[in-house]
């Protein structure tokens, strides 16, 4: 008890400063509307103690990352004229979604160190191991998955997106696309002084087909025989109502 | 209007797909033909994953060919017994296509298979098409009554065991041929997300040497149970029939349908063929150009490991 209360109170000065955060909704819903949405991240620096002189300017970084997923990234090359699938190496751990806001450039930001720790950037996030060794290059898939996911809005970087007032009160702005992966996501939110994590905090975000969506996806993965079978009978009661009501409009 | 269907999880324009299931419906009823193979193509084009688009495409053909079909019903227009036939291969033939998708889908080769059925079935299609009709419209300018082959001659299919009667169609021949037919057309629906009628059709006629009135009525037929159990065998293997993009494609088509039927009757059967044919080819142009030029990017993303 003695050395738990000795090392809280040694640990307290290093903990001078907290970061608390707060996201602008905790759920978001794909209905059959949605279009994308923007969530509102915001939160404060607390401080029990005045920062020491010496120390470099304060930095927020903020990242948000969907469920993890298993993908495999397969490289077109030309065969007999024309483009086909041939190398493929499976990523053990992709986000489905990742973007980082930060105060300034985030290499500038973070070390290397503290972003392999924190899994912080796309080159820490999407992890390649064990591509076959017959692959050739087997780096430029794991960069091409960030790539391609960038272009498609899931994976963004933007340097100067968090806004810092007087190292205390921070806010950014992140963009959901449309295409979103149901899951738990995951917002982080670090306090980074002289390269390195002062303090973290996180929230999460919950993201769920609902209504008609969700009904249609889960009979579609639960029930396919159902599934199967209704959707026929749409099919046939639409044939059939077409023909009869274009059989009356002739008359 | 942006639509999130559920299952291909992509927003789309609800308007865009109404406009496609419409211009495609219209040329279906102009030309007679199903359609899927003119869909299928332009869904893959919108960015819908090609796996959802095939398997929605024959979703959306049950609907297109039983309406079609009740018309042909009324007419007495449809050999059952030859359907039956056909129908009986084109079962066994769908299964056998959805297992192949579902095992080319897990080694990443689905699109490939897709594009390049497409590339050679609308090149021969739309290739004899157009030659066939540009030579009718030469025979009609120069005004003379140019000798017809007869139609029903006897070849290989005739000298086959199991021979059967089907009264509609007036012929006695093996089931071997309208079976093997039916199986060819069931794999090529469960890969292309087509009803096949394209191919069929012209097969009945100049294979099996079946009376052209009963050839498009009787398509249908076995159209509609192939498409239909290709519809359940891909909602149950691959989980990929969107119904969301079903049902707004099937508006537009059945309602494009009907007014190409109208604009249809107006133009010439030749005019009307060269123009389909024309089609055909442009759309077999531009997935034989895709494959060929050097993509922007040369991976893809493909879901889960082995």
């Amino acid at each position: 008890m003695r050395a738990l209360l000795l090392v809280l109170a040694l640990a307290a000065p290093l903990r001078a400063e907290e970061v608390i955060g707060a996201l602008s909704t905790n759920e978001v819903a794909i209905t059959a509307g949605f279009n994308g949405t923007e969530i509102w991240i915001f939160g404060a620096v607390g401080r029990d103690a005045p920062v020491p002189e010496e120390a470099g300017p304060a930095h927020v970084v903020i990242t948000v990352s969907g469920p993890p997923e298993r993908v495999t990234v397969r490289r077109k090359e030309r065969t007999f004229g024309i483009w086909v699938n041939r190398d493929s190496v499976e990523v053990d751990q992709a986000p489905s979604f990742y973007a980082v806001a930060t105060t300034g450039d985030l290499t500038d930001v973070v070390s290397e160190t503290e972003r392999l720790r924190h899994k912080i950037g796309f080159d820490r996030a999407v992890r390649v191991v064990g591509a076959p060794e017959t692959v050739e290059d087997p780096r430029a898939f794991g960069e091409a998955l960030v790539r391609i996911r960038q272009a498609n809005g899931l994976y963004s970087e933007r340097s100067g997106a968090v806004d810092l007032r007087d190292e205390t009160l921070f806010t950014t702005r992140i963009r959901l696309p449309a295409n979103l992966v149901e899951g738990t996501y995951q917002a982080r939110m670090f306090l980074v002084r002289d390269r390195a994590v002062v303090s973290v905090t996180e929230a999460e975000i919950d993201v769920a087909k609902a209504g008609l969506e969700r009904l249609i996806y889960t009979t579609a993965h639960e029930r396919p025989l159902l599934y199967g079978i209704l959707s026929i009978a749409v099919a046939l009661f639409a044939g059939w109502a077409a023909s009869e009501v274009f059989r009356l409009l002739r008359r | 209007m942006q639509i999130y269907l559920p299952i291909a999880e992509v927003s789309v324009n609800a308007l865009l797909l109404l406009g496609l299931g419409g211009l495609v419906g219209v040329l279906s009823g102009m030309f007679g033909v199903g359609g899927g193979f003119l869909m299928t193509p332009l869904l893959f084009f919108i960015g819908i994953p090609p796996a959802v688009a095939v398997a929605t495409e024959a979703n959306q053909i049950v609907a297109s060919s039983f309406s079609g079909v009740l018309a042909h019903l009324r007419r007495k227009t449809v050999d059952l017994k030859m359907g039956t036939v056909l129908l009986l291969g084109g079962l066994v033939g769908s299964a056998l296509g959805v297992e192949i998708f579902r095992i080319l889908r897990q080694m990443g080769q689905v699109e490939l298979l897709v594009s390049l059925c497409y590339v050679i079935f609308l090149g021969v299609v739309g290739g004899l098409m157009f030659v066939e009709s540009l030579g009718a419209i030469r025979r009609a300018g120069a005004a003379t009554t140019a000798p017809r082959t007869p139609r029903r001659h006897h070849s290989w299919v005739h000298h086959l065991p199991l021979k059967m009667r089907f009264r509609q169609s007036q012929l006695y021949i093996s089931a071997i041929p309208p079976f093997v037919i039916g199986l060819l057309v069931g794999i090529l629906a469960a890969i292309m997300g087509v009803g096949g009628g394209f191919i069929m059709v012209p097969a009945m006629i100049y294979i099996l040497g079946m009376p052209t009135k009963v050839v498009v009525g009787t398509s249908l037929f076995q159209i509609i149970f192939v498409t239909g159990f290709t519809t359940l065998m891909h909602a149950t293997q691959n989980q990929t029939v969107d119904a969301v993009l079903a049902l707004l494609l099937l508006i537009g088509g059945v309602v494009g349908a009907q007014i190409g039927a109208r604009i249809g009757v107006r133009m010439k059967a030749e005019q009307l063929r060269i123009l389909l044919a024309l089609m055909v080819l442009g759309v077999c142009g531009k997935l034989l150009f895709d494959l060929v030029v050097t993509p922007s990017e040369l991976f893809t993303i493909g879901e889960g490991g082995h």
